[in-house]
């Protein structure tokens, strides 16, 4: 009981040795992020990097930063990335968490079991509308279309 | 360490401020180290990880943003339904989407979504992680594409800056966090889910009892106004939309309505120091945009 305990335990705080490379290396803190050819939201999407993916930093224009990730490279927006290492689940901390302190426990705290409840608590609530509203993802073709359309001189996405 | 101690622990520590908690944790560690049920390694480790949870608790993980924002936005919604017109819907998303890509947090955990109100009450909602809700009362408000964007990107100001999340009582963080703890001690069967849910519950209400009743500090808006004029300014809208829409919203604003008149800085007042912002007008081709903003909003 109480070796299963303190290894739980250790497991979800647990600490080790990985800061030789915390200075470059971060985490995807978005469901969803895409690596572009250029820094910029015009840039052609060279792949996708999922919730809790670690990159490699290899420079920086601005607000975005060219990693590397499984073989591949290119630009992503740095408010994707996170300097706090995330532990996609409980237990694996122990072997990779960085002694910085700097962590996060992916699909801890306030989760989908915490909606659930509070959907249970409230079941004068509707969640469908914004099921629905989260759907709506307008194409970046499209907002490039809209743009060149409507005359719009931007500054090619955020700097 | 027996299952008693440790739920007296996590007890503890459920009743603990945050300052506090690694006090508490060295507290407990403390003693099952005296028992010997510990190691003092395995108590150092605990206590520096305990710290190390603590220092996180300063800023929540987009992931739990997300899920507070979406509570929000369902709550606010049981009380103003959703107005169903698809082209308008899907215009205020290009819109939205096309201006959050310029903001300094154009990335959040489930992205930046739209939606219409059906009220004529003069109101708009950004809750945590990008979750936007503008009322028909509000669109009626604009003119223009220039003004839409002006009242789309005081809102992303608002999500950027974490207005919402800053609404949130402390104390809720260290119920959540502290729960956490116990979580990681060991699975305290569906209790854990429970003490959270209050926590959560606590949240929503925070954030949306702000955003409907008392308003953001007048300080805040002004900030949501400032983030608004470099987004639009980035984007190649001009600033002036936004202050066409608060002249518009002057002459529209009910005096005493539940809505902006009670939550946000006098529009005049918007506009005093949003002059002070704007140094130049970009001269905008504004031709293509007025036709398609007359024939999405033809609907509203």
């Amino acid at each position: 009981m109480q070796s299963k305990v303190f290894f739980g335990a250790l497991g979800i705080w647990g600490l080790s040795v990985a800061t030789l490379f915390a200075a470059t290396t971060m985490s995807v803190q978005v469901n969803k992020a895409d690596m572009r050819e250029t820094p910029s939201y015009l840039g052609k999407v060279v792949s996708s990097l999922a919730y809790g993916d670690k990159v490699t930093i290899e420079s920086q224009n601005g607000a975005w930063l060219q990693v590397s990730s499984s073989g591949q490279s290119g630009w992503v927006h740095n408010s994707a990335l996170t300097k706090k290492t995330i532990v996609m689940k409980a237990g694996a901390g122990a072997q990779t968490t960085a002694s910085s302190g700097e962590m996060a426990l992916a699909g801890k705290g306030f989760n989908s079991d915490v909606e659930k409840q509070f959907k249970d608590n409230h079941k004068e609530i509707n969640f469908a509308p914004i099921d629905k509203m989260e759907k709506i993802k307008i194409p970046i073709a499209d907002l490039q279309e809209f743009a060149k359309e409507g005359k719009l001189q931007s500054a090619g996405g955020a700097k | 360490m027996s299952l008693r101690n440790l739920t007296a622990l996590a007890l503890c520590i459920l009743m603990a401020g945050c300052g506090t908690l690694e006090k508490i944790s060295e507290v407990g560690t403390g003693l099952a180290e005296a028992t010997g049920t510990i190691t003092p390694e395995q108590a150092k480790s605990i206590n520096k990880s305990a710290g190390a949870i603590d220092k996180a608790s300063e800023s929540m993980t987009p992931e739990q943003e997300y899920y507070i924002g979406r509570t929000v936005a369902a709550t606010i919604l049981s009380q103003n339904k959703p107005f169903d017109n698809r082209a308008l819907t899907t215009y205020l998303n290009t819109v939205g989407q096309y201006l959050a890509m310029f903001s300094d947090k154009p990335e959040t955990f489930g992205g930046y979504h739209f939606l219409i109100m059906d009220t004529p009450d003069i109101n708009a909602f950004a809750a945590p992680g990008g979750l936007i809700l503008v009322s028909r009362g509000m669109l009626r408000c604009c003119k223009n594409e220039e003004a839409l964007a002006g009242v789309l990107t005081h809102e992303i100001g608002h999500v950027e800056l974490n207005h919402g999340m800053q609404a949130i009582d402390k104390s809720r963080y260290t119920a959540a966090v502290t729960t956490l703890l116990a979580e990681g001690a060991k699975n305290l069967a569906g209790s854990n889910v429970a003490e959270l849910t209050k926590a959560f519950e606590g949240s929503i209400s925070d954030i949306t009892s702000k955003m409907v009743n008392s308003g953001y500090a007048r300080k805040s808006e002004f900030q949501a106004d400032k983030a608004a004029v470099t987004i639009l300014e980035r984007a190649g809208y001009s600033p002036n939309g936004l202050i066409s829409m608060l002249q518009q919203m002057e002459k529209n604003l009910k005096p005493g309505g539940h809505d902006f008149a009670k939550t946000h800085p006098a529009p005049q007042d918007r506009i005093a120091e949003l002059t002070k912002l704007i140094k130049a007008t970009p001269s905008a081709d504004a031709a293509a945009r007025q036709a398609r903003f007359n024939e999405n909003m033809r609907g509203l």
